[in-house]
Parts: C-alpha cells; sequence; structure tokens
C-alpha cells in the first residue's frame, strides 16, 4: 500500500472498487507527500487539506451506499490557478489578482466534481500563463523535481511539476501555445492539448482566446483520456466550445486501435536549434514506430519556422485585449496612488502586472494599433491560415504526426529570464498545433545522460484525439519511462 | 516595416493604460525591438489572397434561442470583489470636476 502517491487513475480506480483502499487513504497519502516534498519543489500556491478530505470523505461514502461515480471519484487532481474553483483563490500568479477568490467553479471543474474527483490545491504558472519556465509567477519559483537546480517548464510548470514529484494522482493546465506539453515534456509525465473547442474555457481566465484549451496531466496516456472523457462537451457558457465529433470514448479505443498507422515526421523540426540528445532521442523513437510495423513518411511544413512570430503576434494581440479587464476598478489590485480615472487605470496596471505580461500588453497593443494593423496583425492571421494549411495537407497522407515536443531539456533557472526571444523560441514545436486548433500530446521518451527527461509529441487531426491516444500509448506501454520516478 | 522596427513606448504604453517606469521603458524598448526584427519574417510571405484565420474553426454569430434568466450573483457577492465598496457599489476616485 505504500506509495498511494505515485499510482495512476487507472490503477487506485480498480483498488477502489476492490476495497483495498479509500480515498481518504489516497488523499491522505497525497497531503503527506505534498508536506514532504514541496518545500523542494514549489509546486503549489496553496492548499487546502481539510478542504480535500472532506472531498475524499464523501467520495469513500458515496462507494459505500453503493453509487460510485466513476474511475475518477475520489482521485485528488491539482488545479492550475488560472481555473476558477468555487472559494478558492484565483490568482493566475499575479498580484493583479492577490486577494481575489473566484465565486463559481469553472465548467471543467463542475465536470470533474460530478466525476467525483477531489479538487486539490492551486498549482504555480507563469503569470497569466504567459511564460515557458514558470519563473514569471509572482509569488515563487518552482524546481524541476528531476533537478532542483532546472526550470519545470511553463506556463503550467506547477502543474507539471507536482505530477513528477507525487504530489497529485492527476492535475489540469492550461495550454495556449504548448504550455502544458512543454512542461510535460520536461518533467517526464503525460501532457495533453485537446482539439480547440472540446473542453469549455468558462472559468478558465483568458489569455488569448482563440488559442486557449484546458488539458490534463497524468502519469499515463490511459489517464488523460479517462480526465478527457469526463471534461469536453458543448458548453452554453462558452460560445467557442464545441459538441464533439468522433470516437470519444477513448480509454476503450486504447484497447481496439493498436496500429499499424501512417506517421508523418516533418523535417523542419529535427534543423536548426535542436538538441543532439532530444534529436537522437525522437529519431529513436520513431525508429521503434518503424519497428512495430508503422509506415513513417516524410513530411513537411514548410510554414513551420513561421509559427513563432505568428504566435506571439496573434497572442499578445488577444492579450491585450483580454487584459484591460484588470483596471483596478471591479477585482484587481488597485493603486493607492490613483488619484483620478486614468491613474487609477495607469498606476493599478503599472503596479499589479511583472515583467512579461507588461511586455506581452506593449506588444500586443502595438501590433493591433494604427499603422501597424496590417503589418503585422492581418499579416499574422494570413499566415496563421497557411499553416493550417500544411497540417491539413500533411493530415492527407497520415495518421499522426510525431515531433519533440521540446528543442531543448530542462534548463537551468535565470539562463533565458532576460532573453525573451530565447524564452520565446523554446514553444517552436507546440506553438503551430494552438494555432492550427488541434490536438497533440507529450509522452516521456527517455532521460539526457545527466537525467532529465524527454518527451515525445504525437499530434492528431481535430477531433482524432482517439487515434492520437492509442499512437502515444502504443509507445508508452513498450517503455518503462512513465514508471520512472525522480529522488526527491 | 522594411527598416528597423522600433516602439514608441511612450505613446503604446498610454493606449495600453500602464504606467511604467523609465527603466522598464530602457528594458523593454531593446527587447521588443529585437523581437520586432524577429518578425520580420513574416514580410517574405506571399499572403495575396489568403484569408485570414481568427479562429480554429469556421464560428458563425449564434443567436440564443431565449434568454432566460438563470441562476446569477446577488450583488454583495460581486462588489465584495471590488478594492472600495460601498452600499452594494463600487467605490472610484472622483471622475468628473
Amino acid at each position: 500500500m505504500s506509495d498511494l502517491h505515485f499510482k495512476t487513475i487507472s490503477e487506485l480506480s480498480v483498488m477502489l472498487a476492490a476495497g483495498e483502499t479509500t480515498s481518504v487513504a489516497i488523499t491522505q497519502a497525497v497531503i503527506d507527500r505534498t508536506t514532504a516534498v514541496d518545500g523542494k519543489v514549489k509546486a503549489f500556491l496553496s492548499t487546502d487539506a481539510d478542504d480535500a478530505l472532506a472531498q475524499a470523505k464523501a467520495s469513500d461514502e458515496r462507494r459505500a451506499a453503493g453509487a460510485p461515480l466513476g474511475p475518477l471519484d475520489g482521485i485528488p487532481i491539482g488545479i492550475k490557478d488560472t481555473l476558477a474553483v468555487k472559494d478558492q483563490p484565483l490568482r493566475c500568479a499575479s498580484k493583479m489578482l492577490e486577494h481575489y477568490v473566484s465565486p463559481y467553479d469553472a465548467t471543467c471543474i463542475v465536470k470533474l466534481r460530478e466525476a467525483g474527483a477531489v479538487i486539490w490545491g492551486r498549482l504555480n504558472m507563469d503569470e497569466f500563463a504567459m511564460g515557458s519556465s514558470t519563473e514569471n509567477s509572482a509569488y515563487q519559483t518552482t524546481s524541476n523535481p528531476w533537478d532542483l537546480e532546472t526550470i519545470p517548464g511553463g506556463s503550467s510548470g506547477g502543474s507539471a511539476a507536482a505530477m513528477a514529484a507525487g504530489e497529485a494522482i492527476a492535475t489540469l493546465g492550461t495550454d495556449t501555445g504548448g504550455s502544458i506539453r512543454q512542461p510535460a515534456a520536461l518533467c517526464g509525465v503525460v501532457g495533453m492539448k485537446p482539439t480547440y473547442g472540446l473542453i469549455s474555457r468558462y472559468g478558465l481566465v483568458a489569455f488569448a482566446s482563440s488559442l486557449d484549451q484546458v488539458g490534463p496531466f497524468a502519469r499515463t496516456v490511459e489517464d488523460a483520456a479517462i480526465l478527457m472523457e469526463a471534461m469536453l462537451g458543448k458548453d452554453d457558457l462558452d460560445s467557442t466550445s464545441i459538441a464533439p465529433q468522433g470516437e470519444t470514448n477513448y480509454a476503450e479505443a486504447l484497447k481496439t486501435k493498436k496500429g499499424p498507422w501512417r506517421l508523418g515526421v516533418p523535417r523542419e523540426f529535427f534543423g536548426e536549434g535542436i538538441d543532439p540528445e532530444v534529436k537522437a532521442n525522437i529519431e529513436k523513437a520513431i525508429d521503434w514506430y518503424k519497428s512495430q510495423g508503422c509506415e513513417i513518411v516524410d513530411i513537411s511544413l514548410p510554414h513551420s519556422e513561421l509559427a513563432v512570430p505568428v504566435y506571439y503576434i496573434v497572442a499578445t494581440a488577444e492579450a491585450s485585449s483580454n487584459l484591460a479587464r484588470f483596471d483596478g476598478v471591479r477585482y484587481s489590485h488597485r493603486s493607492e496612488e490613483a488619484k483620478d480615472a486614468l491613474t487609477l487605470f495607469t498606476k493599478s496596471r503599472g503596479e499589479g502586472f511583472g515583467d512579461e505580461v507588461k511586455r506581452r500588453i506593449i506588444l500586443g497593443t502595438y501590433v493591433l494599433s494604427s499603422g501597424y494593423y496590417d503589418a503585422y496583425y492581418l499579416r499574422a492571421q494570413k499566415v496563421r491560415r497557411l499553416i493550417l494549411g500544411d497540417f491539413e495537407a500533411a493530415f492527407e497522407q497520415v495518421d499522426a504526426i510525431l515531433t519533440p515536443t521540446s528543442p531543448t531539456p530542462a534548463f537551468k533557472r535565470g539562463e533565458r529570464s532576460d532573453d525573451p526571444l530565447a524564452m520565446y523560441l523554446s514553444d517552436v514545436y507546440t506553438i503551430s498545433v494552438n494555432l492550427a486548433g488541434l490536438p497533440a500530446i507529450s509522452v516521456p521518451s527517455g532521460f539526457t545522460e545527466s537525467g532529465l527527461p524527454i518527451g515525445l509529441q504525437v499530434i492528431g487531426k481535430a477531433f482524432g484525439e482517439a487515434d492520437m491516444f492509442a499512437v502515444a500509448n502504443a509507445f508508452e506501454k513498450a517503455h518503462d519511462y512513465a514508471q520512472q520516478t525522480p529522488k526527491l | 516595416m522594411s527598416e528597423t522596427p522600433h516602439i514608441d513606448i511612450d505613446y503604446v504604453g498610454n493606449l495600453a493604460r500602464l504606467d511604467l517606469s523609465d527603466d522598464e521603458k530602457a528594458k523593454l524598448g531593446s527587447q521588443l525591438d529585437d523581437i520586432l526584427g524577429h518578425f520580420d519574417k513574416l514580410n517574405a510571405v506571399d499572403v495575396e489572397g489568403v484569408e485570414p484565420m481568427a479562429h480554429a474553426h469556421r464560428v458563425f454569430n449564434v443567436w440564443r434561442e431565449g434568454d432566460d434568466p438563470g441562476e446569477t450573483y446577488t450583488p454583495d457577492v460581486l462588489t465584495k470583489m471590488a478594492p472600495e465598496h460601498r452600499d452594494n457599489q463600487v467605490v472610484v476616485p472622483k471622475v468628473v470636476e
């Protein structure tokens, strides 16, 4: 019964059903583990053990009464600090929302509660999800459990680090340009971003609305599939959410879909900027698929080198508009120096936002400003369509696409803090997926010589989650990377 | 855009209603010029006739079937989030002379 905190949802749901453990025992194990290691990892901004144990007790009572709600009933799930949980702080790791407490649950949280999950803690992130290292949090810097001197990735770095350290059985993150997949790769766990619209964004604090998606972190592909099934669906509270299309019994599909598949490898993703160890690792993973009878197809995504500039125009433009709501009036930080209508806005925003958020607001405001709109924003929106067109052409030939998730393993803290452009380039393999609205998953694919995790990205067709999960699951089941845990 | 791009931080900061210190302005200025330089790659692309893409899927205007009042919050729940509030109203500095 030891190490409950490192077990998977599917293992625990079997144990719960057999009466071998209880939700209270699992939740207590997660709480104890967090108490023991979070001083080093600093994944959580806040926790409420009493609240989690009360939810766990309710789950055990349901089960005792013969009415468990499904595989997630009684499973503690950590939540990124950008998702609304009723009566919990919702700070987006920003001073701007230091005292804000959410009056409602996000739709994905409502759905997890309906499935019986235990909602657990607030996970650190880059402020307003802007960053790739979780160093932009206004409160604390999270460490990568595999090497505490390195970053966990970002922006959902707390969600990824908590998984690697055994501080939750699963966690939620959000992914605007790679903010789930890149930290999952760097922390050696599974992280998945769904097709745009599959999960409601209601209760997710908006950064770039046409790109943001909620998604799961998990120990296994199967666990990610179970979480997705619980959370997907059209929601009247998010007009951009979409009714699922195609197969959505993802966990079941893993049992029947065994390949072989036609898998595309975009040559542009293996050129300049990739770390040699990452390159060799991903090539080995591709060879494994080939050895299993999959056909490896050399494909081209010719506009992929433009994804970073397109993203940082589109995302910052949307952010500059979305973050206008933080004005010092209704629910955010208000400057004590505010003397009139103008300084109420300017001083409150100047004090409340951190460096990266300010940088993106200025950039986004600039690309939308008179005289520059056509040259930057409109042009970026056109190139975005060309990027989508590349994927559509590729998916006429293949079932899924294989790439590295991140060009490098975890880097040292502070290494890229003063070089925003270098930081932006760490998302080079994940960003185009958001621009095209496609699903993608990062699955652990091995380690560097110095023991840092590497992730393989599997990109699916729009609404092709079932196939994407199956492709990732085949690799995971044939390797033992997902079972390895860091020494803390 | 063919020349080295440069952002007038004071002008844009005012548009964004964002107060910046002199140090922040100096640092942001050079960083943003670097980033804009990277954006120049986009100029080499032929986008003639390409429809701009604002959204991952085709979206259309949605009309509500009916506007039935649902559950909502009482004023005190919402106004208590404000930095300053009184009598279920948000208090702000004087804005009209």
